[in-house]
């Protein structure tokens, strides 16, 4: 069964590494700040212990005072799974790291949150539209979108 | 002497929405040969997300039905069990074992639909389906006894299950689980070493697997690529480590070990 590393013991240890970059921890998540996530992702994937090869996931969810955006990650050769976060303020001009060229994967999925949620993913090789058309106005999976 | 051609853009699709698969492809093509493709999305995102924002929990359940209509128990259990995980609820060891044994039974019916669209998707029309579906109707045949219900189920409640099993459950479901592996090599015989199968199959549509954990497929496009642990998501989910899946792996995966 993939074992769920603590937010708090991770959160511990990239505090040493990366000084100021998480912002919270609990035992599930760990927040980090979105100017350094980057380079914890980076991190993350290649060093020993983590390995986090696979991301199995990516979201953004809206709190209506900030934006988040949750990182599943899962280590295939570890067996292990972490849940990262970032948070992004405001409502316009929402800016975080694009994480593609860590994971493949990210691609469709920075799209899908730039799509319905508004948040540009700097770095993504190709951040257009994912379901709706280009032209489209608004971001209809923004809890203010009616 | 070589004929000079021009590459150029042909537009595949979208299909009608009651195919399967539903999307567009932009395919680049330099004479017969495809060189590019752009999947083009989204004609049938049906924002359920934005749907249950204004809904209560419960209210919820039907639509995870819908989310993937041909695993609808899996999908109520991943959400009756993230509701659970929230709202800091103990599901009764017994409720767990059951959801499990109904999840596996999705999960066959699952991939007996699985392999026999296939099938049809390859040219089979209909034939090889059908063999399919006569076991996949004894599955639903239990799932009914559950719920009254046939496709969606709506079975799962945030502790447990809406109600508890009938009597006439458990005799039906031995026999199925008795029967089942007879089924499994009569599809064998008649699949694996079938000549047009064969032909359509290997060595095509191969994912190495370091691509595999780069671009990150899920459950079974992943399952034959080098993954030791395929079954992430439900072992993950699932709280219990004595009842892990199986699964298979090959050096390399192709649309041949796809379907084996």
């Amino acid at each position: 069964m993939t074992v769920a590393l603590k937010g708090e013991d991770v959160a511990k240890k990239l505090g040493e590494v990366f000084p100021g970059a998480v912002v919270a921890s609990d035992k599930v998540v760990v927040v980090v700040d979105s100017q350094h996530l980057y380079k914890v992702a980076e991190y993350l994937k290649n060093t020993t212990g983590f390995e986090f090869d696979y991301l199995a996931n990516l979201a953004a969810v809206d709190y209506v005072d900030y934006f988040e955006v949750v990182y599943h990650l899962t280590s295939l050769k570890n067996n292990h799974s972490l849940v990262l976060k970032t948070r992004c303020y405001g409502r316009e001009k929402l800016t975080v790291p694009s994480v593609y060229s860590l994971w493949q994967t990210a691609d469709y999925q920075e799209r899908e949150a730039f799509d319905l949620m508004g948040i540009t993913f700097t770095g993504h090789p190709n951040l257009k539209r994912l379901f709706l058309w280009e032209g489209f106005e608004g971001h209809p999976q923004r809890r203010d979108y009616l | 002497m070589a004929i000079k051609t021009e590459p150029f853009i042909l537009n595949m699709g979208p299909q009608h929405p009651s195919t399967h698969g539903v999307f567009r492809m932009r395919v680049t093509l330099d004479g017969e040969v495809i060189v590019g493709l752009e999947p083009v999305i989204g004609y049938l995102h049906r924002g359920i997300e934005k749907l249950a924002e204004g809904r209560t929990y419960i209210q919820n359940m039907p639509f995870t039905d819908r989310l993937d209509y041909v695993t609808s128990m899996t999908n109520n259990l991943a959400y009756a069990m993230a509701v659970e995980k929230l709202a800091g609820i103990k599901v009764p060891e017994r409720a767990e074992y059951f959801r499990v044994v109904i999840a596996e039974m999705m999960r066959i019916s699952s991939h007996l639909m699985g392999v026999g669209f296939f099938l049809n998707d390859l040219g089979a029309m209909m034939t090889p389906v059908l063999y399919m579906w006569r076991e996949r109707e004894k599955i639903v045949d239990l799932f009914e006894m559950l719920c009254g219900q046939r496709l969606t189920y709506n079975y799962m409640r945030f502790g447990g299950v809406s109600q508890d099993v009938p009597e006439e459950f458990w005799p039906a479901l031995k026999r199925f689980v008795a029967e089942m592996p007879k089924f499994i090599d009569e599809y064998e015989q008649l699949l694996s070493l079938n000549e047009i199968l064969l032909a359509r199959t290997k060595g095509v549509g191969i994912l190495p697997s370091d691509m595999a954990v780069k671009s990150e497929p899920a459950g079974q496009c992943c399952e034959p690529a080098v993954l030791s642990g395929t079954c992430v998501a439900l072992t993950h989910i699932l709280s219990m480590t004595d009842l892990i899946s199986m699964s298979r792996w090959g050096a390399l995966g192709t649309a041949m070990t796809d379907t084996w």
